[in-house]
């Protein structure tokens, strides 16, 4: 299978992807990792006449700090959120989750912002960041703006970035002391999307939950993030009756689709299942 | 949809090709350069058995665009032999009976030579975390894991002599 035919653009800057973006207009799509990309253009799926390449613009890349927010460059590739000493010391939620997504060669190519502005329900990194409280860094060419990861996912395939905006970095605070976390997702094999998943990071004083967000991979049009599920918990004891009552109330707001990983009464009894896991193991982290 | 110039180095030989935007590596390699070793197998990035060695990172060369090599290093699987003397993954394959029908095995070989560069003394359970995006649909992958226990070996006493 080879993609139709299209024009390739290298820009040096981020800058330079923007005008690119501004001057070829709609038929122009973002290269990232393509590893979404490339397999849709190939099924016809997607037929842009133009790909604008993000890899050759080194200031796209790394992991660095911002006071207390870890600053993740959008073409970070997995392997690189696997590495980082930073987002280990500091939001290890996401090299956790990062060796659970695709495989090693994938993880050299996939890059988080491409997961995230792609806007496939199916991706991680959408729950993930809804979890963290990230929030996004877009240039279009009026500037930057900065928005939040929720409500950023509009539908699938559908963001707040808009045609002419680049996603730049994603800003994700530190995990404050005893934070627990923890994602649990059921796929088939190695590299398989979830067939359900669940991201949690909580808080605990005293045996009560002080702070908890709950986010659901691959159960609905877009991630989500399950808040009457959080207000189950929060400033609750953790023990098996509210846990259950936050696994029904997440599992109440999904939707998912057949396809040859179950069907919708599957899916949705491994959601709960997810939940309860990824609640208990994040329990359990928290001190 | 004009071609681009592009200069690679593959198996260390400087390579330079006019290269449609649109051309897959795997396909630059096994058209233009006629290097038949990395295989187009599920063409979706799942199977592995295009996988070669990109800047030191091991890719998929079917999900990969040949325009995205220029100015870099590919290594294939007809890199690894020296001089007709085969590399310890090679003959950690042909030694443990790492392959049945050898589709899989170009991408298998590159991938384990990857590997054993990122971590010189793996567990059986790091290889299998390691060689997880390779699918072989012969062996089982028992014989493939002591393959590369057997190449790690081989290289770590050849390090310590």
């Amino acid at each position: 299978m080879i993609p139709p035919k299209f024009d390739y653009h290298a820009p040096k800057t981020i800058s330079e992807a923007v005008a690119l973006l501004g001057s070829l207009g709609s038929d122009a799509k973002l290269l990232a990792g393509g590893h979404s990309l490339l397999p849709m253009m190939k099924l016809r799926f997607a037929q842009p006449g133009h790909l604008v390449d993000l890899n050759g613009i080194p200031e796209l890349r790394g992991i660095c700090l911002d006071g207390n927010t870890v600053v993740i460059g959008a073409m970070t590739v997995e392997n690189d959120l696997i590495a980082s000493e930073t987002l280990r010391e500091r939001v290890p939620l996401l090299c956790d989750a990062a060796r659970l997504i695709a495989d090693p060669q994938v993880r050299n190519r996939g890059t988080i912002g491409g997961d995230i502005a792609h806007g496939d329900p199916g991706n991680d990194h959408p729950a993930l960041s809804l979890v963290c409280d990230a929030e996004f860094v877009l240039q279009g060419p009026n500037g930057r703006r900065t928005v939040a990861a929720d409500g950023f996912f509009l539908g699938t395939y559908m963001t707040q970035l808009a045609e002419d905006e680049v996603m730049v970095a994603i800003r994700v605070p530190s995990f404050a002391a005893g934070t627990g976390w923890a994602y649990e997702k059921l796929k088939r094999k190695t590299g398989d999307w979830a067939t359900a998943g669940c991201a949690v990071v909580l808080r605990q004083s005293a045996g009560r939950v002080t702070h908890v967000r709950i986010g659901l991979t691959n159960l609905s049009q877009t991630a989500l993030r399950a808040v009457d599920a959080e207000n189950a918990l929060l400033d609750q004891p953790f023990n098996e009756a509210a846990v259950q009552r936050a696994v029904d109330a997440a599992v109440a707001i999904t939707d998912p689709a057949e396809d040859l990983r179950g069907d919708i009464e599957y899916k949705r009894a491994m959601a709960g299942v997810m939940v309860k896991r990824a609640l208990h193991t994040a329990w359990a982290r928290s001190a | 949809m004009a071609k681009k110039l592009i200069s690679v180095t593959v198996n260390g030989k400087s390579e330079e090709r006019a290269v449609e935007p649109r051309t897959l590596l795997v396909h630059f390699l096994r058209e233009d350069l006629h290097l038949t070793g990395a295989h187009i197998g599920c063409e979706t990035s799942h199977c592995g058995a295009c996988t070669v060695d990109i800047d030191g990172k091991s890719v998929k060369s079917c999900t990969h665009l040949a325009v995205q090599c220029d100015g870099s290093q590919v290594l294939t699987v007809e890199g690894l032999a020296d001089k007709g003397v085969l590399h310890a993954v090679q003959e950690g394959f042909y030694k443990e009976h790492g392959l049945q029908c050898g589709f899989c095995t170009p991408g298998m070989l590159v991938r384990a030579y990857r590997f054993l560069q990122e971590n010189r003394n793996p567990s059986e359970d790091e290889i299998r975390v390691g060689m997880s995006g390779n699918l072989c649909r012969c062996t089982g992958y028992q014989n493939i894991v002591k393959a590369v226990q057997y190449a790690a070996n081989k290289l770590n006493a050849a390090t310590a002599a």
